[in-house]
C-alpha cells in the first residue's frame, strides 16, 4: 500500500470516528427548545412525538463501540500501513504464485510473525502430521488391515474418492468398482499409489470411421462374445476378423493390457465386467465415440502421507480377507 | 416549533436528507473499497495467468445464466478447514480479471474455485445431467438442456472485444477466431470447460 492511500484511509477513518463521538456529545444535551417530555409539536395520526433524551443502555453502547474501534485500530491492522500491536494478520496477501506462498509462510515463521493461517497450519501439523508420518513409515499391506490406519482410510476416501466410486466403493457406470479386485492399471500396492498420485487417462479411440456402422455392429458382436454371451455367429466372425486393430492395446486375447504388462489401461474384455454397461448398445457407443475415462491426480490435492493411507485403503477394498491378500 | 431545531431542517427537505445520507455512507465506501483499485497486488494477475479459451468465456456465461453462483462460492477462504478441503485460499490476482467476479456467498454446494482438474469430464457431465446418479444425498437441480443447447457462437467475438476493454490480453487472433472456435459445442462442453479452468492459474 502506498502512503497516499494509507494517509488517504487514516485521513477518512479517525475524522469519522471523532465525529460520531461529537455527534453523540451533542446529542445527550438538549438543544431544540423543547422541555424533556414535552411534545415537539408533531403528531401523526393522533400519536405525537414526544421530546425524548437518547435511552441510557444505547447511549452506552455507542460509547462502548467507539471505545472498541480504537483499541481494534491500535491492535490490528487497519489504519492504512499501521500493522497493529499484535502485529497479526489472516493470511499472506497479495500472493502471484505457490512458490511465493510457500515462501511467505517460511519467511514468517523465521520472523515469528503472527499469521492466523500459518499458524492453525503449524498447530495442525504438529498435532496430526505424526500421525501420518507414523503411518507413512510403514508398509501399505501392513497398513491395509490396521484398524486405525483403515478408519482414517475411509474417511479420506468418503471425502474425496466417493463421488465417483461411490461410498460403498462398487462404482457405477464409467466409474470402476474398487472392490471386485479387477484392475485396470494394476492393484499391487505400488499401481495403486501410482494411480492416486498421478492419475490415469485412458485413451479409448473412435472407431466408426475405421469401422464403420457395419462394422461397429460386427465388432460388437465379437467382443461380447468373448465373455461368453450369446451372438450372431456370422457377424462375431466378421468381427474377428478385424479385431487386431483393438489387440495393440487389448490383447490378440482380448484380456486387456495388465494381463500383457502394458501400461494402457485397456479392460479384459472376457470377464464380464464393464465399466460402461454390457448391453450391445453400450458396447457399439464405446466403439463408435470411444472413450476417455479419467481418474484426477491427488499428490497436490493430499499429499504422499494421505495418499499413502488410502493406499491401504483401496488395497482392503479389493483384499477384505488378510489370508488371500498377496 | 423553535427555528433551533437545525435537525427538522433535514427531516423535512428530502434532497437534503438523500444527499447527506449518501455523504454519511460513502466513508465506508471511500476507505474500504476505493484505494484497492490502485493497489498492485489488487490489480496484477497472479504469475503465467492466460484469459479464458473462447470456449471457457462461453461456458462462464452459462455459469451466470443457470444461477450457478446462487449456490456455489468461488473463495476459499484462509482457514485451514477450507485450505485442506479446496486447495490454496483463493488469492485477488486469479478474479481481476473477472468481470464480474463470481465469488458469490452462499455456499449450498461446495465452493468451486479450484474445482478445476478435479473431476474429469466425464463426471462432470453425469453430475450436470444427473446429481443424485453421482452423489446419491445431493439436492442440486439437473441441468440436461446443456446438452441439447448448442451454441452459435454469434456472441463470442463481441464478449471477448469487451472484455479487451477491460485490459484483458485477448489477441486479435483470440477474437478473429472465436466464433468459429465455439460453433457447434454443446453447453455442456462449455461449462464444463469453464469449471475445469477453475483455480488452476495459480502455479
Amino acid at each position: 500500500m502506498s502512503n497516499f492511500w494509507s494517509a488517504w484511509i487514516i485521513v477518512f477513518t479517525l475524522p469519522v470516528l471523532i465525529g460520531c463521538a461529537l455527534l453523540l456529545k451533542w446529542n445527550l444535551s438538549n438543544h431544540i427548545g423543547v422541555a424533556e417530555d414535552e411534545t415537539t409539536g408533531h403528531e401523526a395520526d393522533g400519536i405525537s412525538e414526544i421530546n425524548n433524551p437518547l435511552p441510557r443502555w444505547w447511549t452506552y453502547m455507542f460509547i462502548l463501540t467507539l471505545v472498541w474501534s480504537v483499541f481494534y485500530l491500535a491492535a490490528y491492522p487497519g489504519l492504512g500501513q499501521w500493522k497493529g500491536l499484535f502485529g497479526w494478520t489472516s493470511s499472506n496477501q497479495g500472493i502471484k504464485s505457490l512458490e511465493e506462498s510457500r515462501l511467505a509462510v517460511e519467511q514468517n515463521r523465521a520472523a515469528g510473525k503472527m499469521v492466523e493461517l500459518d499458524r492453525e497450519m503449524a498447530h495442525a501439523d504438529e498435532v496430526y502430521g505424526p500421525v501420518f508420518q507414523q503411518f507413512a513409515k510403514r508398509d501399505v499391506l501392513d497398513l491395509a488391515y490396521d484398524d486405525e490406519a483403515i478408519k482414517i482410510g475411509q474417511r479420506l476416501f468418503l471425502q474425496n474418492c466417493a463421488l465417483c466410486h461411490g461410498s460403498d466403493a462398487r462404482g457405477q457406470q464409467g466409474f470402476p468398482n474398487l472392490t471386485d479386485n479387477d484392475w485396470l492399471y494394476g492393484g499391487t500396492a505400488d499401481k495403486i499409489k501410482e494411480t492416486l498420485l498421478y492419475g490415469r487417462k485412458a485413451a479409448m479411440p473412435a472407431w466408426i470411421d475405421a469401422l464403420g456402422e457395419q462394422g461397429v455392429k460386427e465388432m460388437t458382436a465379437y467382443v461380447l462374445s468373448l465373455s461368453g454371451r450369446v451372438v450372431n455367429d456370422r457377424e462375431a466372425d466378421a468381427g474377428k476378423a478385424k479385431f487386431a486393430m483393438c489387440a495393440a492395446c487389448h490383447g490378440a486375447d482380448g484380456k486387456g493390457s495388465l494381463a500383457h504388462n502394458l501400461p494402457f489401461g485397456a479392460p479384459n474384455l472376457t470377464d464380464n465386467i464393464w465399466l460402461y454397461g454390457g448391453s450391445a448398445k453400450a458396447v457399439e457407443e464405446i466403439l463408435t465415440k470411444g472413450r476417455n475415462g479419467e481418474m484426477p491426480a491427488f499428490q497436490k490435492t493430499l499429499g504422499e502421507d494421505k495418499v499413502h493411507i488410502l493406499t491401504a485403503y483401496v488395497y482392503r477394498l479389493a483384499h477384505p480377507d488378510k489370508a488371500t491378500s498377496q | 416549533m423553535s427555528n433551533k431545531n437545525h435537525h427538522e431542517k433535514i427531516e423535512r427537505s428530502v434532497g437534503l436528507l438523500a444527499i447527506l445520507t449518501v455523504v454519511a455512507i460513502s466513508f465506508g465506501t471511500l476507505v474500504l473499497i476505493t484505494p484497492l483499485f490502485f493497489m498492485d497486488e489488487m490489480t496484477q494477475p497472479v504469475d503465467g495467468m492466460t484469459p479464458y479459451t473462447a470456449l471457457e468465456l462461453e461456458g462462464r456465461d452459462i455459469y451466470i445464466r443457470e444461477g450457478c453462483v446462487g449456490c456455489h462460492t468461488q473463495m476459499i477462504r484462509p482457514f485451514r478447514a477450507e485450505v485442506e478441503r479446496y486447495g490454496h485460499y483463493s488469492v485477488a490476482g486469479e478474479s481481476v480479471w473477472d468481470h464480474p467476479h463470481l465469488w458469490g456467498s452462499k455456499r449450498t454446494g461446495p465452493d468451486l474455485a479450484r474445482v478445476g482438474a478435479r473431476y474429469s469430464d466425464d463426471w462432470h457431465h453425469a453430475h450436470l445431467m444427473d446429481p443424485r446418479s453421482v452423489v446419491p444425498q445431493s439436492n442440486m437441480p439437473a441441468f440436461p438442456w446443456l446438452e441439447e443447447n448448442r451454441l452459435d457462437g454469434k456472441l463470442t467475438a463481441r464478449k471477448m472485444e469487451v472484455m479487451r476493454m477491460f485490459d484483458i490480453p485477448y489477441t486479435d487472433e483470440d477474437i478473429a477466431t472465436a466464433s468459429e472456435s465455439v460453433k457447434g459445442k454443446t453447453e455442456m462442453q462449455a461449462l464444463i470447460a469453464y469449471l475445469q479452468s477453475l483455480g488452476t492459474h495459480l502455479k
